[in-house]
Parts: C-alpha cells; structure tokens; sequence
C-alpha cells in the first residue's frame, strides 16, 4: 500500500531507535527519571501499542496517553440521550461502529439494538444522510461524534440536506475540539508532562498554528505526527532533539497531510454549519470551556437536540461515572491503566466499565488487548 | 397442455415457499420431492438414513459426529452461498479431527416468502460440494416459518465420518518448538461478506474461501504420521483458533506477521475499516501443528491439494509464556493476540 | 482517534455532487471530494488522497512524503555505519571475539 509500507520500514525503524536512544541518554533520561511524552490522539495510542513501540523505545521514554478519542471522552449523559432518541417511534439512529459498544448509565446503543430500536452503523455520515432519502416516512439520526477530522465530514453532510431539502434527517452533534482539553491539561499543576505528539489527521483540517500556545505559553515541544509507526517514532526523535536543544516549538512530521494552515474548504464548511458552545461535558475531565460544538441557528432543522427536545436544548443533568472507574485519571496521565482498581477485575474488554476500556483507542483497552500491561504485570 | 412436452413439469405452484409447504400435507410433500431428495437421492425414504461403511470395522476404528447450523447474510455471495457452506463447514469440522467424511444430514428453517429458485441453487450448490467431497446427504428435513422468523433460510448440518485406527489428533497433543501451518489466504470470507453486505458500499475482487478440507487433511496425515492437531479458522478467524488450541495445549504460540498469507484487497478492506485480518473468519482455512522434522513433508502434502496451494508456515508453539498468542511485527514488536471480544466493529477511530 | 488511510481517485461519478471512486488496494468505495475541491475535479484523477468517513480529506504531498523518507532512510544509514563502527571497535579491543555474541 502506498505512503504506508514505506513508513513500516524495519531499517528505518533501527535508525530512528538509535537516534532516539542516543539523544535520550544525551538529555539523561533514564526508566526513573523518564521524559514523559503525551500522544494527544487515540490514534496514536492504538498504533503505538499495535507495534510494540513502547517497548521498542529507550526505556527513559514514558508515553502518556492523551485524551483524543472522542468515544472515551463522551459522557454518559450523552449516551443516554442517544437510547433515548434512538428509542423513539419512527426513528432510524446511525452511527460509527465505535460508539456501539460504549456504556451508558442504563444501556449501551448495542444493547439498545437488541431491545429493539432501529440502530444501523454506517461508514459515513453521507450514507446517513442516503438512508433518510430512501426512507422517507422515518426520521434518520446521525450521531456526530469526533474531533476536527470527523467535524468537516457532518458539516458537509449536513449542507447537502440543507441544499436538497431533505427534511427527515438531522446530527446529534457531540463534535469537540482538541486545543481546549490541552490548555485544561497543562494548567492542572499535578500534570508533568515534557512535549507532545501532535494528532496528525485532526491538524490536516486545522493546521498546526491552534498549537502555538503550547510552546509559547507552556515552553513545552509539540510535533504533529502521521500514523505509521515510523511517523510516531521520528516525531518522538524530533520532540526529544527540541528537548536536547532547549527549544519549544510546534513542528510537522506530517508534512505529506497535514498543510501549515490546514484545509481551508474543511474549516469554511465548520464555520458555516457550527459555532462553538459555551462549554462541553467531556468524560473524566468534566465541563470544559468552549470544547465542544453545535448546529448553527441556520440549520436548526437539522440539529436533532432541537428536533427531539434533548441535551443542551433542555438543560441537563450529568451522570455520576461508575464507582471506582478511574477513567478520568487515566486520561489525565495522572496514573497508569494498571494503576486504576478496577483494570482487569471489575474492568476488562468484556465488562468494560469504563469508555477507555470499550474503545479500542482507548488506554485501558490497548493496554489489555496489546499487553502492555499483561507485560508490565508478568514482569512484576 | 402446453407443457406435455417436457418430462416431468414442475408441480411447486408459485415462485415462493408458503406456510403450506411446511404444514405436513401434500404441499410438503411436493417440495421435499422435488426440491430435495430428488437431488440428494438418499437411499432410503424411511425417517432415518441407515449407515454402514467398512472402515469401520477396523478395529481401533472411531465415528465421528459433529453438528453446525448455518446463518448467513447474504444468503449468496461471491464465491459460495449458505449451502455450499452448510455442507464445506461440517465436513471441514469432521475432517480436522482425523476423520473422512462420510454422511451428512440437513435441516433447513425455511422463511416464508422465501424464493423456489434461490432453494434450487442452495440445494444444488450442496450436493454439487458433497460429491466433490465424496460425502452423501442422507436425511434431513424441512421447516417453514412465518417471515420475519428467519432471516431467508438457516440450515443445520451434522456430519458423521470414520477416524482411522491410531490417529487421534488434539489440541493437547502440541508440543513447544512445533510449528503452525496454515493452507492459505486469510480473511477472504470475512471480507468478502463485509463487501457483499452492500451496507458499507464498499466493493472489492474478492471471493469466499469456502472450500471442503477433507481431502488435504488426508493428505497431510498420509505424509505427517506426527501431526499433532488441526482446527478451523472459522468465525473469530485465526487468532480465535490459535488462542484455543495454544490453551488447551499449554503453549504458547508466536506468530510473524511478515509469514501471514493475506491478500492486498483484504488488508485495504482491514485499514479503511479499522479491522484486524487475524479476526475475519474464514471457511477455507485451517492451521494445524506438526512436529518441526516433519514441515516440510506437511508443507508439500497440503500443496499436493488445490485447497493447500498456499500453504505456509506462519508461526510456532513455545513453552507457556504470559499469554497464549502473541505476535512478532515485521517491525521488531512485539503483541499480544488476545481472543476477540464480541465481534469486530467497524470504527472510525 | 480518525482512522485515515490513502487512496487513490480513480473515477470522478458525480461531478456535480464532487463525488469520486477511490481505491485503497484494490477495495472501492465512493468518497466525497468536497474538502478537496478546491482545484478541478478532473486534476484529482490520479492523486492519492487521505480518506476520513467516506471523504478526501487532504490530497498527499508526494515530494513532502519523498523528504521525509529521505530522512527516515539516512537515519537507517547512519544507524548502520554506527553499528559497524560499534562492532569493528569491539573487535579490535577484544581479537579473540568472533562477534557481538557475547554482549
């Protein structure tokens, strides 16, 4: 496969091992006094432990994992209010296969199917919008879930209901951004973090300026990075050189994708179709400021939170997360997965807890299903 | 009347199968006749097949009995449909435990509504396999359910065949420094219905690998008289096999990814879904452990067969580590292959 | 989070709608141009684009992606001279050694 073989390169790989660990013994980093390295994007975390990169690098080097998967950091409540539309006579809910598995306070959307509301996953918010055209009788429902690399996809989509009238379609919008919860993060004073591993696929919409204030306010290495696992392994090269050179910059290992100042038709049709709200629920980090999205007033017909009277439309109550969860530590790099007192008793993949146990991007998830921390704890 | 002409017209009234065809009268009795034991030509019409071979009455000699129901959507799809694997999947389960295949039954849970046309070409695509397979279909039996009840039509399979004298292949028969063996491409069927589904829009040159096992394990056995053990990396694909076997036997195995036979079309599918081809199920493929001495011999055995045409060695058993399956990457990594929670999603993240 | 993977635009099927076939090893699927749109439709055909939710999300900057290789591959190089280096020093400071069994 083009532009993603060549980024699997063992060779490469060894030279960039080499490279990583010379510069980590340079700044002396040690499995101790590790430097510590956030990767934002779930992404990353899922590729991360997909090859044993963990393992692979110098052992100074402690990955921590950020908050960017947009299905870990969804509330309860918002899941809730997903059944609760999906419940409805007549409604036809779609959704990314992601978001089938995730617990809410009564019942996941899987479960939800089985009960009987009609939930139906898709590929793209577009097939969505397909099925309401050839359903004209029923209300289809989109669950708009994701950060700015899913926002442009919804906002398009909903452009063309708009343009061609069709009236039986609208988005839940849970859209969230990624600079706000980084800002939260860096100003939580238990946080030490060293530099970033910028989200590659969220900057080719946004461009790698909203990160400035990462190294101008916090000092701190920002590298926005692809997804391969030579991609992950240079930019972690890059943020320890910054590192080593006393330099807090934001580069881009992702040039091939990601343009200095993003993509300019993605961010037109995200600014027509959405504003940003005056703050968002995120699971684990609670209400953040203006880090979340919704429907503009122009396509309110579209906004399913206006449509079935549900969410921020009507004022909301949040849900208490379950007892002994840790999720929100977890995502905060406060404590390892293992750390947390449910990891694989109360909380594994088939009894998942928690959201970053049900997603596969998930810390906890990746962490059982790759085994860092099966690992981690044999070596104990 | 017109039709005089042609030998035996068609007495099935209708192009659809009615609750009538399953009330036990006269309509029943049409389409058994017609659609199947005019096809299957089991020997005898009492209830029950009557059943003697003489392999066994060697002694040491063992039946082999295994059942399977079938459900699949979309009934047809390219490279097979729900009958040929209804009839592939049962004698694949017989065959992967030392036996050859002999007698099959079969139950179809028809829907009503259902089309007389499509039950033409499922019960011919069944018996076309069970003949290449040198496998009678001896009894069997039909149901009608209101539609809605069923999804098209479920069938059910058992199949009863002959172990040898000596042979005795099992899971807890693997030994460390053994090595895993499977006969070819992997996740072809997993990807295949994925993309005739339709629901994905997504479209690829891809063919199930439904496909009968039975003459290749015999090949096998022939030429590894060490064969440890076999199974079928059906649903939960091959890691799901691996992990169960690697239990069982307690093993660990390790697998190189570089070694795993998987088309281009089926890791494209694996990557815009966000899939794992080590979970897609197959209906075609097997793994099997042999002693280290004797790969070769069971590499040029399964190639013998065309169902073993792209055979490979793709990983080998250890002494119990942590887990049970893990794998090395091309990359130098190393991972765990954990069994699969649930089935596998398609994600965006 | 956002599983993206390149593709080729093969077909453009709706011009006006700036819908396109892309093909990712061999697997098809039709994808949005929208936030590509930018040049002619017709100047896509060919290019390898970064597909996100059934969308062509970025074109792929082949000569961007060639530097970085270049980089990624004299980081190998590099490695392997210093490893050689490596070995040819251990050899000479230990005659008797065959190798880097030993280490």
């Amino acid at each position: 496969m083009r532009y993603v073989e060549e980024f699997r390169d063992p060779k490469a790989a060894k030279g960039v091992l080499g490279a990583i660990a010379r510069v980590a013994g340079d700044i002396g980093a040690t499995a101790q006094d590790s430097v510590r390295i956030m990767e934002i994007c779930g992404g990353h975390t899922h590729a991360i432990f997909r090859y044993g990169l963990d393992r692979l690098v110098h052992e100074g080097i402690d990955f921590i994992h950020g908050p960017g998967c947009p299905v870990c950091v969804l509330p309860m409540s918002r899941v809730d209010e997903c059944v609760e539309i999906a419940q409805r006579p007549g409604v036809i809910f779609t959704t990314f296969g992601d978001a089938m598995r995730v617990p809410g306070s009564q019942k996941s959307l899987g479960q939800a199917k089985a009960d009987g509301a009609d939930i139906r996953m898709v590929y793209s918010p577009l097939d969505a919008l397909d099925l309401a055209r050839r359903n004209p009788a029923r209300e289809v429902v989109f669950f708009g879930l994701g950060f700015e690399t899913t926002t442009p996809s919804t906002a398009l989509t909903l452009q063309q209901a708009h343009r061609d009238g069709v009236g039986n379609f609208s988005v839940f919008c849970n859209h969230i951004t990624v600079p706000p919860p980084i800002k939260a993060l860096l100003d939580d004073p238990h946080m030490r973090l060293d530099g970033f591993v910028g989200p590659g696929h969220v900057s080719m919409v946004i461009g790698i300026h909203p990160y400035d204030f990462i190294a101008r306010d916090y000092g701190k290495p920002i590298v926005v990075a692809g997804f391969e696992p030579l991609d992950l392994l240079q930019s972690v090269l890059m943020v320890l050189n910054q590192i080593r050179d006393g330099r807090a910059q934001v580069e881009n290992q992702y040039a091939r994708v990601v343009p200095e100042h993003g993509n300019p038709l993605s961010l037109a049709a995200m600014a027509d179709v959405y504003e940003v709200r005056p703050s968002f629920e995120w699971r684990g980090l609670g209400e953040i400021d203006a880090s979340g999205l919704r429907i503009r007033d122009a396509y309110r017909a579209w906004d399913a939170e206006e449509k079935f009277g549900i969410g921020y439309a009507v004022g909301r109550a949040p849900v208490r997360e379950p007892d002994g969860c840790e999720c929100g530590a977890v995502m905060t790099g406060r404590i390892k997965p293992t750390a947390c007192p449910q990891f694989g008793r109360g909380c594994t993949p088939d009894t998942a807890l928690g959201a970053l146990m049900v997603s596969s991007e998930g810390a906890c998830a990746a962490y059982w299903t790759y085994g860092g921390a099966r690992a981690t704890e044999a070596a104990q | 009347m017109t039709v005089a002409s042609r030998p035996s017209p068609s007495r099935l009234r209708g192009g659809r199968v009615t609750l009538a065809h399953g009330g036990g009268g006269r309509a029943m009795r049409v389409l058994i006749d017609e659609l199947f034991t005019s096809v299957f030509k089991p020997d005898s019409a009492e209830d029950q097949a009557r059943l003697m071979t003489p392999a066994l009455q060697q002694p040491g000699a063992r039946l082999a009995l295994t059942t399977d129901g079938y459900v699949v959507t979309p009934v047809e799809f390219p490279g097979g449909d729900i009958g040929k694997i209804a009839v592939c999947g049962t004698i694949n389960d017989l065959a992967v435990g030392g036996a050859v295949p002999l007698w099959l039954s079969a139950s179809f849970i028809i829907e009503e509504g259902c089309d007389i046309a499509l039950l033409r070409r499922l019960v011919a695509s069944m018996a076309r396999e069970a003949d290449a397979a040198g496998v009678s279909i001896v009894t069997g039996d039909t149901k009608v359910v209101e539609k809605g009840s069923c999804d098209t039509v479920f069938i059910t399979t058992s199949g009863v065949g002959v172990i040898a004298p000596g042979d005795d292949l099992r899971a807890e028969h693997i030994r460390p420094g053994d090595v895993a063996i499977v006969n070819g491409m992997l996740g072809d069927h997993g990807a295949t219905i994925l993309a005739a589904r339709g629901d994905l829009a997504l479209s690829a040159p891809l063919q199930s690998d439904c496909r009968s096992l039975g003459h290749l394990m015999q090949a096998v056995l022939t030429a590894c008289p060490g064969l440890r053990a076999a199974r079928d990396a059906t649903r939960g694909g091959l890691a799901s096999a691996l992990n169960e076997m690697a239990m069982a036997a307690g093993v660990s195995v390790e697998l190189d990814e570089s070694a795993l036979p998987i088309r281009p079309e089926v890791r494209g599918m694996c990557e815009i879904l966000g899939l794992d081809p080590l979970y897609l199920a197959n209906e075609g493929a097997l793994v099997l452990f042999v002693p280290q001495a004797e790969a070769d011999a069971a590499l040029a055995a399964m190639r013998s067969v065309p169902a073993g045409q792209g055979a490979a060695v793709v990983g080998r058993a250890a002494a119990r580590g942590t887990v049970p399956v893990t794998m090395r990457s091309a990359f130098g990594g190393t991972r765990i292959v954990d069994m699969l929670v649930g089935e596998q999603l398609p994600r965006i993240c | 989070m956002c599983l993206g993977i390149p593709g080729q635009i093969v077909e453009i099927t709706d011009a006006p709608r700036q819908m396109a076939v892309a093909e990712v090893s061999g697997v098809r699927r039709e994808v949005s141009l929208a936030p590509v749109a930018e040049r002619p439709l017709t100047e896509l055909l060919g290019e390898w684009v970064l597909i996100h939710v059934g969308f062509a999300m970025a074109v792929i900057d082949a000569d961007e992606a060639a530097q970085t290789l270049i980089a990624l591959h004299d980081l190998g190089e590099a490695q392997e001279a210093l490893e050689a280096m490596a070995e040819g020093e251990r050899a000479f400071a230990d005659p008797a050694s065959d190798g880097g069994d030993s280490a």
